[in-house]
């Protein structure tokens, strides 16, 4: 502890954090609606989930169990320097295993395990406003928002089938939150989209940079949008993870040699893991774990 | 006034202590009609209850005006929480961040505290309700957002016309006011988007 004397508990000072948590009060009270909050700096660049990070440290207390993932893995620079953050300035409980967290910092996945009632999932978010492509002025998503304008983000979609005969978008994909607000549900690839939908985990967003924290509570419609001839479809992989052979899980595509050689494998990597330790292998799986030396 | 009442009874381990209420208070609110138990940590002087005093160290500091009804406006509560909170009195209930009621049986309409505008819906008031039980008043079934079926839960005492009431603060979404009601045991909460589903008789 004496390492973090000169800081208060999780970073933060408690008159931020109060500013934080009315600010995520709010966003549970209007679901999909993104609440401005005066965002701090952080001892990181924006960019590197400065918003998840204050979102995170503004619920966390000294029981929370912590697992942090950048792009579904738990060992990549983000995840590991965030998760090593917390334990150094709150002096928390991490974990890799996506059951035993109750709160799961998350940088573009969520996890395949599914997420129970009493976890929380904080998503780091780049460009919370999903009409920010189509309209750059504030002022203009602010008053579409307020009157439920969404009809240029359908034009959006209807150009992607006009020029490719299918919506290419396959990541950020806008959802409506509970019938009412558009909402990015951040870079998440559109497989991840059906588990927002009455997840039994509340879903908190923070964005540091534009400063916005937004949520989407426990048991929430949250529908992907679509058209009645071109309806919602997540991405299907044609072959089972290389290492643990899972299958209808999201997976990343590995470069193995300059030759052209590639292999599908697990983004969530806890999920991989566990399924190697039951016994599962895929077609490049190792013939057995080495035992550890 | 005892000037110790005034000074006393604040957290004991404020940066943990507020952690703990804030946890509670925030899945209370991701999930309507769930207690979230709560002890006590907060020592406010009569007729502020422990519950809704921790709530209010939480939650106001000097950038959130509260506003209190008239049996904490004329108590020592009043200079606790400006002790404790720093809170700054809102002139109007319209212009209050947070309303702190010890009677709510007797409270002005709902209508009256902000409502936040359709660009800004979250500028509205979230009104801390002191109530006696959330289990021994009138059942209220409630819908919507974080309630997978239906929940139940019957506080008392409840404002006046309370289910009318709420109705109309639905039907302004996005705009309206939260609840956090504040028992002797714990926390619930009604944010705007939850419904009371009325059982004809």
């Amino acid at each position: 502890m004496s390492e973090i004397a000169t800081y208060n508990f999780a970073y933060l000072d408690e008159q931020t954090k109060r500013m934080i948590r009315r600010a995520i009060l709010k966003g549970i009270a209007i679901p999909g609606y993104q609440v401005p909050f005066a965002s701090r700096e952080m001892p990181m660049p924006y960019g590197w989930g400065t918003g998840g990070v204050q979102v995170t440290a503004a619920i966390i207390g000294p029981d929370d169990v912590l697992k942090v993932i950048d792009q579904g893995a738990d060992d990549t620079t983000n995840a590991v320097s965030i998760r090593a953050f917390f334990r150094k300035v709150a002096d928390v409980a991490v974990t890799t295993e996506t059951a035993k967290a109750t709160i799961i910092q998350t940088r573009h996945r969520i996890p395949e395990h599914p997420l129970t009632a009493g976890q929380t999932l904080v998503y780091q978010v780049p460009i919370p406003e999903p009409l920010r492509f189509l309209e750059p002025r504030e002022t203009e998503t602010r008053k579409m928002h307020a009157l439920e304008e969404y009809g240029l983000m359908h034009v959006k979609l209807y150009e992607d089938i006009a020029r490719h005969g299918r919506i290419a978008t396959t990541y950020a994909y806008p959802v409506k939150v509970e019938g009412r607000y558009v909402m990015d549900p951040s870079p998440t690839p559109k497989f991840d989209n059906p588990k927002m939908h009455m997840s039994p985990a509340l879903q908190l967003f923070g964005a540091g940079r534009e400063k916005r924290i937004y949520a989407v509570p426990p048991f929430t419609r949250v529908v992907s949008l679509d058209f009645e001839d071109h309806p919602f479809e997540i991405q299907t992989f044609d072959q089972p993870c290389a290492l643990c052979g899972a299958e209808q899980v999201y997976l990343d595509e590995v470069i193995l040699d300059d030759k052209g050689g590639h292999m599908f494998v697990c983004s969530d990597t806890d999920h991989c893991e566990k399924r190697q330790a039951c016994g599962h292998r895929g077609h490049l799986a190792p013939a057995a774990l080495e035992p550890a030396q | 006034m005892d000037q110790m009442d005034v000074i006393d009874g604040g957290f004991s381990a404020p940066v943990f202590n507020a952690q703990t209420v804030f946890r509670a208070v925030m899945d209370a609110m991701a999930r309507p009609g769930t207690v979230q138990q709560l002890a006590e940590l907060a020592q406010p002087p009569a007729p502020l209850a422990a519950t809704a005093g921790a709530v209010a160290l939480t939650l106001c500091d000097h950038d959130t005006p509260l506003w209190l009804d008239a049996g904490l406006q004329v108590s020592a509560a009043k200079s606790w929480l400006a002790f404790h909170t720093g809170a700054p009195s809102a002139a109007t209930p319209a212009d209050a961040h947070f309303a702190l009621v010890a009677n709510p049986a007797n409270l002005i309409s709902l209508e009256n505290f902000a409502q936040g505008t359709q660009e800004y819906p979250d500028r509205s008031t979230t009104l801390i309700l002191q109530v006696e039980s959330l289990t021994q008043g009138t059942s209220l079934r409630l819908e919507g957002p974080g309630i997978e079926t239906s929940a139940t839960i019957a506080p008392t005492s409840l404002p006046r016309h309370f289910v009318e009431q709420w109705k109309q603060n639905g039907a302004r979404f996005p705009r309206g006011v939260d609840l956090i009601l504040a028992a002797p045991d714990g926390v619930a909460c009604l944010p705007r988007t939850t419904r009371i589903k009325t059982t004809e008789a």
